[in-house]
């Protein structure tokens, strides 16, 4: 499928300068046959207010692996993946309660480095959001924030990252044009790129693929499933079929008696999709529900 | 449909009476104005208490005063509105009391803000009649409305922005810096004309602080007479100085278009070297 819709990818898996940047071929990485927990999450909850929006979730985030959150809308996948990156911090009266680890540190941890834990945790949201500047800012500029100066240095990873995400042929003649002018897909791959141009070691995906038209969105979803194995990758999305197509793990959200979000199910892919073990999870992986 | 005929009539006719006042105005002072404008009416000083002569130390006076006001009110203002938008809730004890203040201030004629600046600026700090006292009690008066449009301009820029610049691990201030106040510009050099067009229309204020004197000034800390104060003395006290009132008015209004169109294609050419798109 990939091949039909962007052959413009095929070329990208033969460059292999840089081992830290360049993402293998298609299908490439652990099968996931000895998961390892890169972030472990145990009894969260969060609140808005006094409302919960989220209550008692434990699930292991591992390492390599696609990680798919699946449920209705207002279930609270979205603050969920904020929590991972501590995004919280930045909503009023957002309180978080349980344990949250990442490798070994507590991302809790009132005096966390957040600045450091975004950089080797990215996120995209729903929206692609490029910055109203030239493509080739929209690169240097987080990097140059974490400091890196050298031009020729920027240039090398700007260059890497963009033929990544498949967009090095389409733009490398106007890196100097503004990032608002390409396509929402292209768009989209932009900012997945700028992301891994800090090298994260977890990207965290809030609906990447849901404003962006079906060819822009297998693109998207192509690059994703190249990512699998250098990064772990948590998404969120409502595209029931692109999770089993994409993940290795899926966890399943409801609404619990119209209050607050929880964790329904949890567990293997193709055994959510295929044997669910929860009656709902069925209910909402076969169409009958939500 | 005649309900509609209606409405749109009365809408053309608002923008009519609107845009025709402000043409009348116009006319009125190029019909009178211009005929006396002349290359020596620009580089003389006054005779005759304005009757004759040029405005030439006016003119100078009033560029001293409206620069001692900005350089003054801009970078407070724009500190202000950065910490009012960005760095405090908008809920806040503290941004409700600073909001509410300045639009107390904002409405406060300007009669007052000349007394307060005579007796503050003027008599407590002992500046006297000077162009400083003038342009500080004008930096004063312009706050409330630079502070509130940079505040705006601020906080109408995409809050996705702020989102993705702190997913991507960049401190608030980087943000700030390299992608809101950019996007901002246009907004704040609007706020900026606003300003520039309330303090250089302003008499009553400056009668109190910068004087009357219409000398050509020496420093700052001299008397000087403002254009506005000009065409008012010109107008109301001088008899025979109408001509040359109008012709005063029609250069303050050209002043104000210059100073527009310079701080336009200023932020345009910062814009373009910083390559952000608005």
């Amino acid at each position: 499928m990939n091949l039909i819709i962007n052959p413009k990818n095929e070329p990208i898996d033969k460059t292999h300068k840089d081992e830290a940047y360049t993402l293998g071929p298609l299908q490439a990485g652990p099968p996931c046959c000895d998961p390892e927990p890169l972030i472990r999450v145990d009894k969260l909850s969060l609140h808005y207010g006094k409302k919960p929006a989220l209550e008692n979730v434990s699930l292991d985030i591992y390492k390599g692996c696609i990680t798919a959150l699946i449920g209705p809308s207002g279930c609270g996948k979205t603050s969920f993946l904020s929590v991972l990156n501590r995004m919280t911090d930045m909503i009023p009266n957002c309180r978080v309660s349980g344990n949250v680890h990442f490798d070994s540190r507590d991302l809790r941890h009132p005096a966390l480095d957040v600045q450091g834990l975004r950089r080797d945790i990215g996120m995209i949201f729903q929206k692609p959001v490029p910055f109203p500047l030239s493509i080739r800012r929209n690169i240097e500029l987080p990097l140059r924030e974490h400091g890196m100066s050298k031009q020729a240095d920027l240039n090398e990873v700007m260059q890497q990252v963009l033929q990544d995400v498949g967009l090095w042929d389409e733009v490398k003649d106007r890196l100097e044009s503004s990032a608002l002018a390409l396509s929402g897909g292209q768009q989209q791959r932009l900012c997945i790129a700028r992301a891994l141009a800090l090298k994260p070691k977890v990207l965290l995906m809030d609906e990447p693929c849901s404003a962006l038209d079906p060819i822009s969105s297998g693109v998207v979803e192509d690059l994703i499933q190249r990512l699998r194995g250098k990064y772990t990758v948590v998404i969120v999305t409502h595209n029931l079929a692109q999770a089993r197509r994409i993940a290795n793990y899926a966890g399943f959200f409801w609404i619990k008696d119209q209050r607050a979000g929880c964790l329904i199910e949890f567990g293997q892919c193709k055994q959510i999709f295929e044997a669910p073990a929860h009656e709902l999870t069925a209910a909402y992986v076969n169409g009958s529900r939500g | 449909m005649t309900k509609n005929t209606l409405a749109t009539g009365l809408i053309w006719l608002a923008s009519i009476l609107v845009s025709g006042v402000f043409f009348w105005l116009l006319s009125d002072i190029l019909i009178h104005g211009l005929p006396h404008l002349s290359w020596s009416f620009l580089a003389d000083a006054p005779k005759n208490a304005g009757r004759s002569g040029g405005i030439a130390p006016i003119i100078v006076s009033t560029l001293l005063i409206l620069a001692v006001a900005m350089v003054t009110a801009a970078p407070l203002s724009l500190a202000t509105a950065v910490l009012l938008s960005e760095f405090t809730r908008y809920d806040s004890v503290f941004g409700r009391l600073v909001r509410r203040s300045l639009d107390v201030l904002a409405g406060v004629p300007s009669i007052v803000f000349g007394l307060f600046g005579n007796a503050f600026f003027c008599i407590y700090l002992d500046l006297g009649f000077s162009i400083l006292s003038g342009g500080l009690t004008l930096a004063c008066m312009v706050l409330p409305i630079l502070i509130r449009t940079a505040e705006e301009g601020l906080q109408a820029t995409p809050n996705d922005y702020r989102l993705a610049a702190a997913a991507l691990g960049m401190s608030r201030s980087a943000a700030l810096v390299h992608l809101l106040l950019p996007t901002a510009t246009p907004a704040l050099v609007a706020g900026l004309m606003l300003g520039i067009g309330r303090a250089v229309a302003e008499t009553a204020a400056l009668i109190f602080t910068s004087g009357y004197v219409d000398r050509m000034p020496d420093s700052l800390f001299d008397s000087g007479r403002a254009l506005s104060v000009h065409i008012y003395d010109l107008s109301m006290n001088v008899a025979g100085g109408d001509a040359n009132a109008y012709s005063s008015a029609l250069v303050l209004i050209l002043i104000l278009l210059i100073i527009n169109s310079i701080a336009m294609s200023l932020a345009k050419h910062w814009l373009h070297r910083s390559d952000v798109t608005v």
